[in-house]
């Protein structure tokens, strides 16, 4: 029972296991709900599925399985049959197909040969009618009607609580917005950066260290003695430096995320701007980074190596920017962005660059590629999988 | 036991159905959904309208699951040794018991299942829930200081929250029934006014609603206002008696809303609106 749908769920890469499956089937023994798709739908749902974002490929799965099961709605084109043209009813109609539905159209002789026939019926036809095969109706097997299970069936006049589902619901893919595959939020990205956690003690002491008091009254003989450790948080140090500006400017929703997720998840977060390459001067104020600049050699001598170094920036611009001094575009260096690379990466431990610019125009710009190696190849994509390797890589 | 909308609540079909699924197949029922769409709401109604207790327990950042079974007091004991107290010699007077302990044995208590709420479980570390897997699947857990085994004989009904700050793992959640509320459409919209505020006149409704749904459509909001935050503003609206025409003007001579900081929460939104609202009005 069901099994074909479990696996159909599958194959759309829904984490379904066996014990999802298992419930949704006591839950039909029970009789929660009773031969009523949509209702199906929505059990399913809320048993099958965990994550709003996963809502978006269930719809697609479902609609896939049942396409052959349920039938679709006509009741508004039919009510306006008698004063519309019927090429736009016919356009109104095709609107509410889908590919597979229009295919099963034309196993049944095409739209025309279906109106017609829907049409000398519904003339044939004088009083209400429910079950058989030919009338038009409720529950039957004739291809029309409502709550039927002809394949190539036209669902006419499911008023009352149905009539909200005018569309089917999982065709309307409420969900698409929500899934995640492409998307990069800040709250992924946190989850990413926590893999960067290292717990420890410091700072003051306020919470009760049970085990160290009961030990230490013992120790006098039953005489309260009460001992207080520090609360554990995050300990570790992050320097961030963020390229800003320019070619910048289209990645600035992705750094925003990144940056406010950083922000969150650690205690110890530096974060100073460059501009295109690393030159003698970073900034922390963008308004006022003309009269308010600190010098990068401060950076090396103010944090310790254990900080853990990000940069970043698309690294896209003239190899010169990088490589001779006087390269930058906006002042006269008098040392080449390079060496300001090498002195970072000589001081601190780890250090990783993350780039916005899609992997796959990495080969394109010849800087990357000279960063990259100055980085010694710790350069990864500003993706949720990038951001990932590369605090593997920093932890 | 079937749940339904109630005085004050108006709940969809599906979050029916969900809500009767989970009541009945006796499983935790996890609801997210946008922040102020009445997820904490939903276990007060529900409680209220099966007539039974609801026990709620408020997760923080720093909440443990050990907290949620029963805590041992240790200090409070060696306090009482030290003044030769005689309840010192019964482990049992130090074990405070936690919500999770308090759900499980109601029911053998008052007869009924009861309803118990984890609130925000997101907010909590993020091996928290992974603590309460035997718990909340087997609803069971052991007193190692007294020895005991805490059974539930009759299932609590469970409701768990969540906003989304953390994803929850895997096995914590092939527990759980799930359920998404979504953002409700105009039409629910007018429904959930019309159960609150009764007698508010017709037309400032109306009004209030065009303005809240096209507030809503704004990009770039940090914090999009949800139905909590159209409720408070319609209270606001109604306590200053303002009519639907001066929302009108405003809205068409541009400038924010009345009473606008019950909807946004945020000076960068509110000085984007004002932009928006110059803009509309050159």
């Amino acid at each position: 029972m069901l099994v074909q749908f479990f696996f159909k769920l599958r194959e759309y890469r829904l984490p379904v296991s066996l014990r999802e499956l298992l419930d949704l089937i006591n839950a039909l023994k029970k009789g929660v709900i009773f031969a009523d798709v949509d209702a199906f739908y929505h059990l399913a749902r809320t048993i099958m599925v965990k994550d709003e974002t996963h809502f978006d490929r269930f719809d697609k799965a479902f609609s896939d399985y049942f396409s052959g099961i349920a039938d679709l709605d006509l009741l508004e084109s039919l009510k306006q049959q008698h004063n519309l043209p019927e090429d736009w009813l016919r356009k109104e109609f095709e609107k509410h197909l889908s590919d597979e539905e229009k295919a099963q159209l034309k196993a049944m002789g095409g739209l025309d040969e279906l109106m017609k026939t829907l049409k000398e019926r519904l003339q044939e036809q004088q009083k209400r009618h429910a079950g058989g095969n030919k009338w038009v109706g409720t529950g039957g097997t004739s291809p029309f009607g409502a709550y039927g299970y002809n394949p190539e069936g036209v669902r006419i006049g499911q008023d009352g609580n149905r009539n909200r589902q005018a569309v089917k619901v999982w065709d309307k893919r409420e969900y698409r917005n929500l899934d995640t595959d492409r998307e990069i939020g800040s709250r992924t990205i946190k989850l990413a950066l926590k893999k960067l956690r290292k717990f420890a003690r410091t700072g003051a002491s306020d919470t009760l260290d049970l085990n160290e008091t009961i030990r230490a009254t013992a120790k006098q003989g039953g005489m309260l003695d009460v001992k207080m450790a520090p609360e554990r948080h995050n300990a570790v140090k992050v320097l961030m430096l963020f390229d800003i500006g320019g070619s910048m400017d289209d990645y600035i929703h992705t750094c925003e995320e990144l940056f406010s997720a950083a922000h969150g998840e650690f205690k110890h977060l530096e974060f100073y701007y460059f501009h295109n390459c690393l030159y003698e001067h970073v900034w922390q104020d963008n308004a006022r980074r003309h009269s308010n600049v600190v010098d990068t050699m401060t950076l090396i001598n103010k944090f310790t190596s254990d900080y853990k170094v990000i940069f970043v920036g698309d690294a896209t611009m003239g190899p010169y920017e990088i490589a001779y001094p006087g390269g930058s575009v906006e002042h006269y260096n008098e040392e080449p962005g390079s060496a300001w690379l090498q002195r970072i990466t000589n001081h601190f431990d780890k250090v990783a660059w993350l780039n916005p610019q899609p992997v796959e125009h990495w080969p394109y710009y010849q800087s990357i590629g000279f960063i990259k190696e100055l980085m010694n190849n710790r350069m990864y994509a500003l993706s949720l999988d990038g951001i990932s390797r590369a605090i593997k890589e920093l932890s | 036991m079937q749940f339904n909308s109630t005085d004050n609540y108006i709940a969809s079909s599906s979050l029916k159905q969900a809500v009767n699924a989970a009541i009945m197949l006796e499983k935790p029922l996890l609801i997210k959904g946008e922040p102020g769409t009445g997820k904490t709401m939903l276990a007060e109604e529900l409680a209220k309208s099966l007539d039974t207790e609801l026990i709620q327990w408020h997760i923080k950042s720093t909440t443990k699951a050990q907290q949620g079974l029963y805590e041992y007091d240790a200090v409070s004991r060696l306090r009482d040794s030290q003044l030769g107290d005689e309840r010192v010699h019964n482990i049992g007077n130090y074990i405070v018991k936690g919500k999770l302990w308090q759900a499980f044995t109601y029911a053998e208590l008052n007869g009924k299942r009861p309803v118990l709420l984890i609130d925000e479980i997101d907010k909590a570390d993020i091996e928290f829930p992974n603590d309460l897997l035997l718990e909340l699947d087997k609803m069971e857990f052991h007193v190692y200081e007294t020895n005991e085994r805490i059974v539930a004989k009759e299932r609590p009904i469970v409701i768990i929250t969540s906003n989304n700050e953390k994803e929850l793992p895997d096995a914590f959640l092939r527990r759980c029934f799930f359920h998404y509320i979504d953002f409700p459409s105009s039409d629910e919209m007018q429904q959930i006014i019309d159960v609150h505020y009764p007698n508010v006149k017709q037309d400032l409704v109306r009004q209030a609603l065009e303005v809240f749904f096209n507030l809503r459509e704004a990009n770039g909001l940090k914090k999009k206002p949800s139905t909590s935050e159209l409720l408070d503003w319609l209270k606001l609206l109604m306590a200053e008696d303002i009519d639907a025409k001066t929302l009108h003007d405003k809205a068409q001579k541009g400038g924010l809303m009345p009473m606008f900081g019950a909807l946004l929460k945020n000076e960068q939104d509110i000085s984007l609106i004002e932009k928006l609202a110059f803009m509309s009005r050159r």
